[in-house]
């Protein structure tokens, strides 16, 4: 590492770009983690809004809203894929990861800058195909991709002749090419651009979850890309991978598909790991309890989670012996994750905790989290997913994992790193409110689907029996109390960016140890010109 | 027959599973939940149900205990995190605690919360490969009928030996649904009609897309997938009209495909075989598999 060679530099070198080279040919880490976190705003907008659609159909029995059935499906459809691409993996593995990565092993920079840039627009670009898809043909009749975001051959094959399906493909490939370059540039900053003496045993938890997290993507991104292009040589060219027709199978494409999948919730939740780790150290004033634990954790559940697939595919014929085996595997990630769990516990336990913003967040995602993850546990059970499978319990786990997991972990995100990267501070009542709204909002919202699921009703529904409608009113209300705090979000930035009052170096005090906080707030346009060296602080690992 | 290979398992299982059925409706903090389990909606949902649907054969009974004793066991791991979260709230405060431990290590404490877990869930892995096995086992058929998903309805194929005859069931809509008194979007205009207490195995394929053939209150979902034959079974044993939905995403009219069965008795079933042969079409030599791509 030239640290020496920096020295030289003053800080005159430290002006920013104009306008359009800044932001449009933007190789700065902090100003890409930026980009990255406002276009997950945006998409998450275009997300929610679908998902209003969805929850307004809802509401009642009959067909309110949607015409045709039909684009309720690609409503659906929508939803998932901008949420999972385009809102939560850009927050938290673009957005923060950017942002904090190099800021937390004491870098300057990421690895490669220029192919940091070329990341963000590929998904920018991969955003845009899938925008398109919604407004060509898919199903005979209507337009848009209503294959669910699973994409399942024969419905995305023969079932949508249109080319709606097609270029939901490619806004796969494109924010999946993205995302890979993307980790190969946080697997080679975090694992040669630390500062001199931060072992891996003495980095920052954030960046370890991204370490794992970017293993992951590498591995089980291009099986995707692989799957949805056999699928498109399938669609267009004339193959039959997937055909039994031609002697291939539709099964062959669940396999792929989740070989990725399963990994891919991972990569959503991992780093929301390592966030909720820094924020309940900072705010309990305790170092992490178990730090050593906590880092391998993670690790177990990125190889524990390539294994365990199929228990996505428990209803499509699989053997006894095959289902036994994802059964046991399946459970298996429920220990290192129950560790995690009690260490973040035992990290309060004894601490003297601020309960700010960021705090109230962190605290709400370990028990929504908890929730989610023992239905997670119900679910591994092949012979309960028998009458479980593809209804609303399915939906009710996943949201409590990534709804109520990965979003208020980016919500704690927000509120715990804004003064960092403004300068300015979000008013402290506007992230309770957001947060108790959120809480409130988003139980009422997901808690009855599993009373649905229970009671039968099947995901993907436009329309359902009477019988439904009760729970389904109850959780639509509770959309719009989670909608409410999200305006108080946005008046809460607003008054940020109004307000005259600027953020400290380091406002949450003594608890914050990471190097981040030995920064001005906002960060110097390049920072560690000298590179800190780290010796052996006990924070960490003692 | 179903009940009774049920009261012979052994009582501590049973016990097990009434118990923590009675916890989780107790716990879940609604009186209703009970009296809704036991409200007359057998094989269909009923408003405001939270719990499973009632069982009607052995598997579905084995999942609905199954699933009882696992929510038991969850809803205590959930309510502990809870008690230990408030008790940090409370205990750990800044005014409560101005000064922080310097806490990071406890060995013992570490090797528990590892252990626990696992003990805890190899007590629900030996219940759970129990019950799979009892789901994927593969008993000698009474009767065995081929379902064929199509977009966006089911058609049922009987054998030679009852008839041999096909027949398509599709949604019941407006005024026929009305008249029929059978619940919106739930009933079909021809049945699957099924002899009670008789082991019933039916192999499932679709035309077109996927479809999934779903039955909560027999506790069976297998999915319809072309080019391939699924299999499974069950053993109905109480005559009544169940329902389900398709369960597997097959494009616009996903939702309008429900799947009906009607368990009868042999007698009936007989009678309605021997009317079913004039009314459907004939099957030549057998239920075939032609629409298996």
């Amino acid at each position: 590492m030239a640290h020496a060679a920096t020295a030289g530099h003053d800080h005159a070198h430290d002006h920013t770009p104009p306008f359009f080279q800044r932001w449009f040919n933007s190789t700065n880490h902090k100003d890409i983690g930026t980009l990255y976190l406002l276009f997950a705003f945006s998409a998450g907008i275009v997300g929610a809004f679908l998902s209003f659609g969805i929850r307004m159909e809802m509401e009642q029995p009959g067909l309110q809203y949607f015409s045709n059935p039909q684009t309720y499906n690609v409503f659906v459809t929508g939803h998932g894929l901008i949420m999972v691409f385009f809102m939560v993996m850009p927050a938290l593995i673009g957005g923060f990861g950017n942002w904090f990565v190099p800021l937390m092993i004491g870098a300057p920079d990421m690895a490669f800058p220029r192919m940091n840039n070329i990341s963000f627009w590929l998904t920018v670009a991969g955003f845009m195909s899938l925008a398109c898809s919604l407004f060509v043909e898919g199903a005979p009749g209507a337009d848009g991709a209503g294959t669910g975001w699973t994409v399942y051959p024969p419905l995305s094959t023969a079932g949508h002749p249109g080319p709606a399906v097609d270029f939901a493909i490619f806004a796969l490939h494109l924010s999946g090419a993205g995302s890979i370059l993307g980790a190969i540039n946080f697997i080679t900053t975090i694992l040669n651009m630390r500062a001199p003496g931060m072992t891996l045993h003495k980095m920052p938890l954030f960046a370890w979850s991204m370490l794992v997290t970017a293993f992951l993507l590498l591995l089980s991104l291009p099986v995707l890309a692989g799957a949805i292009t056999m699928l498109l040589t399938d669609r267009n060219f004339g193959t039959t991978f997937f055909d039994p027709a031609g002697g291939g199978d539709p099964i062959l494409y669940q396999h792929l598909f989740w070989f990725f999948g399963h990994p891919e919730v991972y990569i959503m939740i991992l780093p929301a790991f390592g966030i909720v780790s820094h924020i309940i150290s900072t705010f309990s004033r305790k170092p992490v309890f178990g730090y050593l634990a906590m880092a391998y954790a993670m690790v177990a559940i990125g190889v524990v989670g390539f294994v365990v697939w199929a228990h996505h595919m428990y209803t499509v014929g699989l053997t006894l012996q095959t289902q036994s085996y994802f059964v046991f595997a399946t459970m298996v990630i429920a220990v290192p994750t129950g560790v995690k769990i009690f260490s973040w516990i035992a990290t309060m336990w004894g601490g003297s905790i601020r309960f700010t913003a960021a705090m109230h967040w962190a605290v709400g995602f370990v028990f929504l989290f908890t929730v989610g993850g023992v239905t997670g546990v119900i679910l591994a059970n092949a012979a309960v997913d028998r009458y479980l499978h593809d209804t609303y319990y399915v939906v009710a786990h996943f949201h409590y994992v990534l709804s109520l997991g990965a979003v208020f972990i980016i919500f704690a995100g927000v509120y715990y790193w804004f003064p960092k990267m403004t300068g300015r501070m979000i008013p402290e009542w506007a992230g309770k409110l957001h947060f108790w709204l959120a809480f409130i909002g988003a139980n009422v919202l997901f808690f009855p689907m599993h009373f649905l699921g229970l009671a039968g009703m099947p995901r993907r529904y436009a329309d359902y029996p009477d019988a439904f409608a009760g729970w389904h009113y109850v959780a639509t209300m509770g959309g719009h109390i989670f909608a409410l705090g999200m305006v108080v979000f946005v008046i809460g930035v607003v008054i940020a960016f109004r307000s005259k009052e600027r953020a400290a170096d380091n406002p949450w005090g003594e608890g914050a140890t990471t190097l981040e906080w030995t920064l001005s707030s906002p960060p110097p346009f390049h920072q560690y010109e000298t590179l800190p060296v780290i010796v052996d602080e006990p924070s960490h690992a003692h | 027959m179903g009940m009774a290979r049920a009261q012979g398992r052994p009582a501590g299982r049973s016990f097990w599973g009434r118990a923590a059925a009675l916890a989780a409706t107790g716990l879940l903090g609604t009186a209703t939940a009970a009296t809704v389990a036991n409200a007359a909606g057998v094989g269909q949902p009923v408003p405001w149900q939270m719990d499973l649907q009632r069982p009607v054969t052995e598997v579905a009974t084995e999942i609905y205990n199954f699933h009882h004793l696992l929510n038991w066991i969850m809803l205590v791991i959930v309510l502990f995190v809870l008690a230990l979260l408030i008790a940090v709230v409370v205990k750990f405060n800044e005014k409560k605690n101005p000064t922080p431990s310097r806490t990071t290590h406890n060995t013992m404490l570490e090797v528990a919360w590892t252990i626990v877990p696992v003990l805890i869930l190899v007590a629900i892995a030996i219940p759970s490969f129990r019950v799979l096995r009892t789901q994927l086992s593969d008993p000698k058929a009474d009767l065995m009928v081929k379902v064929i998903g199509h977009a966006w309805y089911w058609s049922y194929e009987y054998p030679q030996d009852v008839g041999g005859f096909k027949f398509d069931a599709n949604l019941l809509e407006g005024e026929d649904q009305v008249k029929s008194g059978q619940p919106k979007l739930l009933a079909t205009d021809n049945e699957m009609v099924v002899p009670v207490n008789k082991i019933v195995k039916i192999q499932v394929t679709a035309a077109d897309v996927m479809h999934s053939w779903a039955m909560p209150s027999f506790g069976f979902k297998i999915d319809a997938i072309p080019g391939r034959l699924n299999q499974f079974w069950f053993k109905a044993d109480r005559e009544g009209t169940y329902h389900g939905q398709c369960s597997e995403l097959c494009g616009q009219r996903h939702a309008y495909m429900p799947i009906t069965v009607k368990v009868v008795s042999e007698q009936a079933f007989q009678a309605w075989t021997a009317e079913a042969k004039t009314k459907f079409a004939r099957t030549d030599g057998g239920a075939k598999f032609a629409d298996a791509r």
